[in-house]
């Protein structure tokens, strides 16, 4: 039971950190190339939200993914799908944040160098992402640690069904309140060692690696 | 290299003022001015970093626009006051300008080599660029430079931040160029600028006051801004 809900938080917060990638990378290194009106009210924006409360986001998402609701036909509450949604919302900001405020802790020199060094306009973006690199592999790992730490959402949206979307955190706090603190400590105890575990990798990785685009 | 007529502003700021300039091949140009003149400006605009307002570039025969601007990014290469490097090793800053032309491995690393070899850090291929002193990292951007072999070389006061010993170093390998390579070196400084150019420009407040040999400019100058700047040197 234990390994089975272990893979299962890090199937779906997996899941969930490919999906916010997916659209939260390439919206972050556009925030943080391209010269827009209103960019620095969408990077408060993208800041405000870090702080958004995973129970808020879930009664939300509740309201929206319920057979009455907006995205009712898609049939996807109490499901993992519904929890890898619910934690992608959830760390879209920290993405898009931690990559806008990568990108532009880059000498801004280094896109002029790119291109003097013979680099296309899109060559010279990678090789800013590039020296951004270590920042954005910070802000996935992170993410995917917020995903998998998190309770409300996937309370909310996956039930906690035994064998279907129950996953570390959802059990944790139902052990617990049945008394069983052991198996609570256990759990947690897991729940932090792959966090941890995660941290400590991409840390290794990260000195080990130079990232070229 | 020739620019005719360009204008560059910064907001309200006029940063070149129809600035027109003939660069003949193989010599080295120096863009003489105090801070503020446009030099920067100049030589980015020359490296197709920079887009002017208005005016025209010509390299060669050709008129660069956006459709070619590829043609003068390929042709030159530019080594920048403040030492600019990628966050990996020596190795990978020399490398990555050959790998965009898709230089092939073997003359790569025999390229990547002889650079290293010439600016005085062989050996260095495997040190991260961030254990080194600022002198060696200019060295690095000069090595940078020197493997791509370029048509046109840009020089923007690259010992302006340097000991007078690293700075002697670099002028030493600016003076390898010579001959083979268009070098424009923009700079404040006179002695260097008489040292190591053929032919001087100077410009003052985004224009280009007046041009001409290095003993023209400084015993001989026919505008008295430019008297006024060479004096303390020259009379």
């Amino acid at each position: 039971m234990v390994i089975e809900i272990t893979l299962r938080s890090v199937y779906v917060s997996g899941l969930a950190t490919l999906l916010a990638s997916s659209w939260s990378l390439p919206l972050g290194a556009a925030i943080a190339l391209k010269n827009f009106r209103g960019k620095r009210p969408v990077k408060g924006l993208f800041n405000t939200l870090l702080g958004m409360p995973t129970v808020a986001l879930g009664l939300l998402l509740y309201l929206a993914l319920s057979r009455s609701g907006p995205l009712g036909f898609l049939q996807l509450l109490y499901t993992p799908m519904a929890i890898a949604l619910g934690q992608a919302i959830l760390v879209t900001p920290i993405i898009v944040s931690f990559t806008v405020s990568a990108i532009e802790s880059v000498d801004p020199e280094i896109r002029d160098l790119a291109r003097t060094l013979g680099a296309s306009e899109l060559q010279a973006g990678l090789a800013v992402l590039g020296e951004a690199a270590g920042g954005v592999v910070l802000a996935v790992t992170a993410s995917f640690n917020r995903a998998i730490a998190e309770l409300g959402v996937a309370l909310m949206v996956g039930g906690n069904i035994r064998g279907a979307t129950r996953v570390l955190t959802t059990t944790i706090a139902l052990e617990t309140t049945r008394g069983e603190i052991v198996l609570g400590i256990a759990l947690t105890i897991i729940l932090l060692l792959v966090v941890f575990s995660l941290s400590l990798a991409v840390n290794l990785a990260g000195r080990r690696t130079t990232w070229r685009f | 290299m020739e620019l005719k007529d360009i204008v560059k502003t910064y907001g309200r700021i006029t940063a070149l003022d129809h600035v027109s300039l003939k660069v003949r091949r193989g010599e080295t140009l120096a863009l003489l001015g105090s801070n503020g003149a446009g030099k920067t400006t100049m030589l980015k605009i020359m490296g197709g970093i920079l887009k002017q307002d208005s005016g025209n570039i010509y390299y060669g025969r050709e008129k660069i626009d956006d459709r070619n601007l590829k043609l003068l990014r390929r042709n030159s290469t530019m080594v920048f006051q403040k030492t600019v490097l990628f966050n990996s090793d020596v190795y990978g800053n020399v490398a990555y300008g050959l790998e965009l032309r898709r230089i092939p491995e073997a003359d790569l690393e025999h390229r990547v080599r002889e650079a290293l070899s010439q600016v005085g850090l062989e050996g260095y291929e495997k040190r991260p660029v961030k254990t080194l002193s600022g002198g060696e990292q200019q060295r690095v951007s000069l090595a940078r430079a020197l493997a791509l072999k370029p048509e046109l070389l840009l020089l923007d006061e690259p010992t302006a931040n340097l000991d007078p010993e690293n700075a002697a170093a670099v002028e030493k390998i600016i003076k390898e160029f010579k001959g083979a390579t268009t070098v424009i070196l923009a700079t404040h400084n006179l002695f260097q600028a008489k040292r190591l150019s053929d032919r001087i420009a100077y410009m003052a407040r985004g224009v280009l006051v007046e041009e001409g040999s290095p003993e023209e400019i400084f015993q001989r100058p026919r505008d008295e801004r430019t008297a006024r700047f060479v004096r303390g040197f020259a009379f």
